[in-house]
């Protein structure tokens, strides 16, 4: 067990799999420069190689396809890109290629590869620097989609995604990047698929993903002192999605807040509420709700994302309008942190 | 099935013949039987288009890679992919190459590492670049031979490749066939009057050869010393062929009536088809010869027909198989 950030145990992850596998590389637009994407990368060409861990064209769509073709023939590509938003250029290989080869040839062959991609918001990111697209991906037959939260899954969940023999879209939120957690030590493989329940309670169960896991569980800490016990569930994947643990916890609170990153129409947290209201509407004893970014693209203006994000006041405000309680303390005691659009003070920028 | 080129310039002819004639056989029993409405999906033929495969089949090795796209049947069979399964997988039936998933647009044949194509354009163009980088992180000699047509070189992806194929010096092979045409799409009203693609895309850094398609003994000199400079290591190579398709974009028909190509363009390629050329000169050549080339046909004949009863006779797939196959299972990790 070792205390490290995220970043690093996304390093710790890679250096792990390519240790243990040769047929594992690693590559990506800027992944062997001075700044090793957030430092994710750092080492790795030094310990294994220019020929396993490379830098590449600004060629996203290609790119994709190479790792199809090198997966073909039973080399592991786990590639990088610095914004999800570079990556839309590589949907064809993703989407008409990647995701159906498999399905498409009969089952014959299939194709491991992992896209990390990273997501995120604030500090002038912008409308085309801070999508968070879980949903797309989710969308598509064939791909799995994997958003941990802690460091722990992050390593753990980052070589299950390696070694699993489907193309996963890894994505990271980049305020996650700096947040410090234990992890295990070794090869730790967290399965893909599994949601964690990362606090549990009676009253009404919160799902998030990725960074919003984060509000949502200082949302639960509020509430509780206010006598509202929450269920907090991280998805950790989005596909497959683990349907079992989010009814089972349903079935039990009878209250359903989703939270999302990404924009509210079509959403996972749309998809939520659509399976839950049918599944398990007998257990509702309420409307179930959900919490998104509105269906508009980042501004860049500090003054333009002041209040723009979902916050744990939002998620607790929520909370306590679903359940009748007086909301008129929240925002009091849940002001938004000035400056509003940075993961904390260390953060300066520029990306 | 690929011959071993023997010394005699004859009995390269016949080889190239027969390749010819298997592919011509095939497409033209395809058009013949389609209109019976069995095989449901769309097909691109390559009727006419025949010459450049055959090089190719009696240069390449089985464990060289190839990918190829939408006009893909003459390649997976140049490569020696099973007649059969691909006949059963345009009937969509569970011998297909594909289980019945994919179509006359996503052939497959491992066995002799044709590993796919691809129904959208330019797509298997990366995926061929992607086995070449496989082969060379694993230091075998295997190359890999793309198939494109003229169409997908306009196609962003296409420079991509390249780009990336020219700088790690990747062990690939692109074979444009380029017949003039993207769907109904002149070359005229999709690329500048004059440009020559093998000239253009010879300005990324890549070794380029050009050949006509009525020169069949020609393209092959060209396509034997293309394959052995980019086994030699000496990077990739891109090839362009001027060919053309005698029937329709996709389906079985003849088009020249619909107005977009003319009667006169048509029946100008038609008269320098390479395997009515070959067989002529090979007639030629004496009665000895005539006959072989009779039990060539004779052999094709019988071996296309009965891929057609294959098909025919195969069950289709159960329904439940619809579902089956999204993701791949998780087998034993390597620990
Ligand atoms: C990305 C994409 N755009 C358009 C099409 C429609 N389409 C199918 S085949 C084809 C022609 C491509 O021409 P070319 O590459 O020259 O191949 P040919 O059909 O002549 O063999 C087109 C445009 C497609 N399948 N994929
Ligand atoms: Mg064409």
């Amino acid at each position: 067990m070792s205390q490290m950030t995220y970043a690093e145990a996304i390093n710790v992850a890679l250096h792990e799999a390519m240790q243990l596998d040769s047929s594992v590389i690693c590559y990506g637009l800027g992944v062997t420069d001075p700044k090793a994407v957030f430092g994710t990368t750092i080492n790795l060409e030094k310990k294994f190689g220019p020929e396993r861990v490379f830098d590449m064209p600004t060629s996203e769509n290609a790119m994709t396809g190479v790792a199809i073709g090198a997966a073909l023939n039973g080399i592991k590509s786990v590639m990088t890109h610095q914004r999800i938003d570079f990556f839309l250029l590589a949907m064809d290989q993703l989407v008409n290629g990647a995701a159906k080869w498999h399905y498409m040839f009969g089952s014959q062959n299939s194709v491991p590869i992992t896209i990390r991609l990273i997501i995120g918001r604030g500090w002038g990111q912008g409308p085309t620097h801070s999508q968070n697209l879980q949903a797309w991906f989710s969308h598509i037959p064939g791909l799995k989609v994997v958003m941990p939260t802690t460091p722990e899954d992050a390593k753990g969940m980052l070589l299950s995604s390696i070694f699993d023999p489907n193309p996963v879209i890894f994505l990271e939120h980049r305020w996650l990047h700096s947040s410090i957690g234990e992890v295990p030590d070794g090869d730790i493989r967290v399965p893909l698929g599994k949601a964690k329940i990362v606090k549990s309670g009676k009253d009404i169960t919160l799902v998030a993903m990725s960074y919003m896991s984060i509000e949502a569980i200082h949302a639960a800490d509020y509430l509780e002192k206010q006598g509202i016990s929450c269920e907090v569930i991280d998805l950790r994947t989005i596909k497959p999605l683990d349907w079992e643990t989010l009814m089972e916890s349903v079935s039990k609170t009878g209250h359903l807040l989703a939270l999302d990153s990404g924009f509210s129409t079509g959403s996972v947290a749309g998809e939520i509420i659509a399976r839950v209201s049918m599944e398990k509407f007998n257990a509702l004893k309420l409307a179930p709700a959900r919490l998104a970014m509105p269906d508009v693209p980042e501004p860049t203006s500090p003054a333009l994302t002041k209040g723009f994000y979902v916050r744990a006041a939002d998620v607790a405000e929520k909370v306590m309008d679903m359940l009748g309680k007086d909301t008129g303390q929240v925002r009091k005691d849940l002001t938004e942190p000035r400056p509003h659009d940075i993961p904390g003070k260390w953060f300066t920028g520029p990306f | 099935m690929v011959h071993p080129v023997k010394n005699s310039s004859i009995e390269n002819s016949l080889n190239l013949f027969h390749h010819m004639y298997r592919i011509r056989t095939v497409e033209e029993e395809i058009s013949r039987r389609y209109s019976e409405g069995k095989m449901r999906c769309p097909v691109h033929l390559s009727t006419g288009q025949e010459a450049i495969p055959s090089t190719f089949a009696l240069t390449i090795t089985k464990d060289d890679f190839t990918v190829s796209t939408h006009r893909g049947h003459a390649h997976y069979l140049a490569k020696g992919g099973d007649l059969n399964a691909m006949i059963a997988e345009i009937y969509g039936k569970s011998t297909g190459c594909s289980k019945g998933k994919g179509g006359s647009m996503h052939l497959i044949d491992r066995n002799v590492n044709f590993m796919g194509t691809s129904a959208i354009v330019g797509n298997s163009i990366p995926v061929g670049v992607g086995l070449a980088l496989s082969s060379k992180l694993k230091g075998t000699d295997q190359i890999s031979c793309i198939f494109l047509g003229d169409g997908a070189i306009e196609e962003g992806v296409f420079y991509e490749s390249v780009n990336f194929a020219v700088v790690r010096k990747l062990p690939v092979l692109f074979i444009c066939e380029n017949n003039l045409y993207s769907v109904y799409s002149n070359l005229s009203v999709r690329q500048p009057i004059g440009r020559s693609i093998a000239k253009m895309v010879e300005a990324m850094g890549i070794d380029m050869s050009f050949g006509n398609d009525n020169d069949i003994l020609a393209n092959q000199q060209l396509m034997k010393k293309a394959i052995n400079n980019v086994r030699s290591g000496n990077g990739p190579h891109f090839l362009e062929f001027s060919t053309y398709r005698w029937r329709e974009h996709c389906g079985h028909n003849f088009d020249n009536n619909i107005g977009y190509r003319s009667q006169d363009e048509f029946l100008e390629w038609q008269a320098k088809d390479p395997l009515m050329l070959l067989e002529k000169s090979l007639t030629k050549d004496g009665s000895d010869t005539t006959t072989k080339l009779s039990s060539i046909k004779e052999q094709i004949d019988s071996e296309v027909a009965a891929a057609f009863e294959f098909a025919e006779t195969s069950p289709f797939p159960n329904q439940i198989e619809a579902y089956e196959g999204v993701y791949a299972a998780i087998e034993g990790v390597p620990k």
